[in-house]
């Protein structure tokens, strides 16, 4: 009686898998030569592989592709938009930034529909107008919105208007006068104060830092 | 060939849907043939391809398209086969005694659902016994040996289709070569 390798039934696995290197390959065709019981097993394995690769290829029914088509969710409008966004994160980020900022921007604008103006001392308010009083000197700038200046005494400093006028008169005015009415222009105005402040507070960081 | 899928998966995302009918076209009849296998019915097969066809069409964006189109639809649909197979798998306890009958327990019913009757066995054609021994395949082993041997896929392949270890397929390998040799000691 042979004794068989313990490793015979794993050789023949390597085989029928197609991963055998030559050396176990001869060992295990010299075992199968002198060992029928072997014999038989690896026959009756290879066999088997047979058999099933037998089994004839099937084919899917002619109307699988329309059906399969069928069965796909609808293409949506707003399937597309929430591809666009996922595969554009950047743009997608900038182009909602640039909406809320205008958003934030143009409210703004229109909440500021109420009559203002900066306090000062010795103006006089009559309805939507400003009035700087004949013999009256106001120092400092000012800013009126949503309503009419009229300069009748003196004004020592700038002049700001939004959505108003300012009417001609014999006062004096030492500085800039400036009106905005539109919405852009305002826009415009909030941009370029912006850069200024900014300006100053490097000028002033500049100068400390000279310091 | 990965070239040309790979440029109409691309069609696909942008919104394309007639990219992916071409798509379906190629592979239609190996993952119909996967799935039959699988499961050994028609009308299941068709169900689960579309199904698994459907799942890649969804989430077409998750796809590596430095990988193999085929080896990702493989998984999907085997992972929806194994689904299936288990779901249809009878959960009620083997002991309880089938209604209408004396003395009959659900084990007696499994042995028969198990093997036909040898003279049965030897009436059926070639291929209705192909199909009928792999049925009868515990589903962890079906899977690899129908993507070996009825796909004739590479293990490293079907290493990944499955998720598992190369060591790991091909002891599945081995033992459902083992199973199929035991149910076919008649033949």
């Amino acid at each position: 009686m042979n004794t068989c390798p313990e490793n015979v039934l794993e050789l023949m696995n390597h085989y029928l898998d197609g991963d055998i290197n030559p050396s176990e390959e001869q060992q295990l065709k010299e075992h199968l030569e002198s060992c029928p019981d072997c014999r038989e097993q690896y026959q009756a394995l290879s066999k088997t592989v047979a058999f099933v690769q037998s089994a004839s290829h099937i084919q899917a029914p002619s109307d699988f592709v329309q059906k399969t088509m069928g069965r796909l969710p609808k293409e949506r409008q707003r399937a597309g938009v929430q591809r666009w966004l996922r595969r554009h994160p950047m743009l997608a980020a900038a182009a909602l930034f640039c909406l809320l900022m205008s958003t934030a921007l143009f409210t703004n604008f229109n909440d500021d529909q109420q009559f203002s103006f900066t306090k000062q001392p010795n103006l006089v308010v009559e309805g939507q107008t400003v009035i700087v009083p004949e013999g009256e000197t106001v120092v400092g700038n000012l800013t009126v919105r949503n309503g009419d200046l009229r300069v009748e005494g003196e004004l020592q400093g700038d002049v700001t208007i939004v959505n108003g006028q300012y009417m001609a008169s014999s006062g004096v005015i030492t500085g800039e006068i400036e009106e905005i009415d539109q919405a852009f222009e305002w826009l415009w105005f909030t941009i370029k104060e912006g850069f200024k402040d900014a300006a100053a507070i490097f000028e002033t960081n500049d100068s400390q830092t000279n310091d | 060939m990965d070239a040309l899928v790979n440029k109409r998966i691309a069609k696909v995302i942008k919104g394309d849907q007639n990219a992916f009918a071409e798509i379906v076209e190629l592979y239609q009849h190996q993952l119909y043939q996967v799935c039959y296998r699988m499961l050994g019915n028609k009308q299941e097969a068709e169900d689960i391809a579309q199904e698994a066809f459907m799942r890649a069409y969804v989430n077409i964006h998750t796809f590596d398209q430095n990988r193999k189109f085929s080896t990702w639809l493989y998984r999907i649909a085997t992972n929806l086969c194994i689904d299936r197979i288990r779901k249809k798998k009878p959960d009620y306890h083997l002991d309880a005694e089938v209604r209408g009958t004396e003395g009959l327990n659900m084990y007696s019913k499994i042995a028969n659902d198990d093997e036909l009757p040898e003279e049965e066995l030897m009436r059926m054609e070639v291929q209705e016994r192909v199909q009928y021994e792999i049925s009868r395949l515990p589903d962890k082993y079906r899977a690899a040996i129908v993507l070996k041997y009825i796909e004739e896929l590479p293990l490293a392949e079907i290493s990944e289709i499955l998720d598992l270890p190369l060591g790991t397929v091909k002891t599945r390998i081995h033992r459902g070569r083992e199973a199929l040799r035991k149910q076919l000691s008649n033949l």
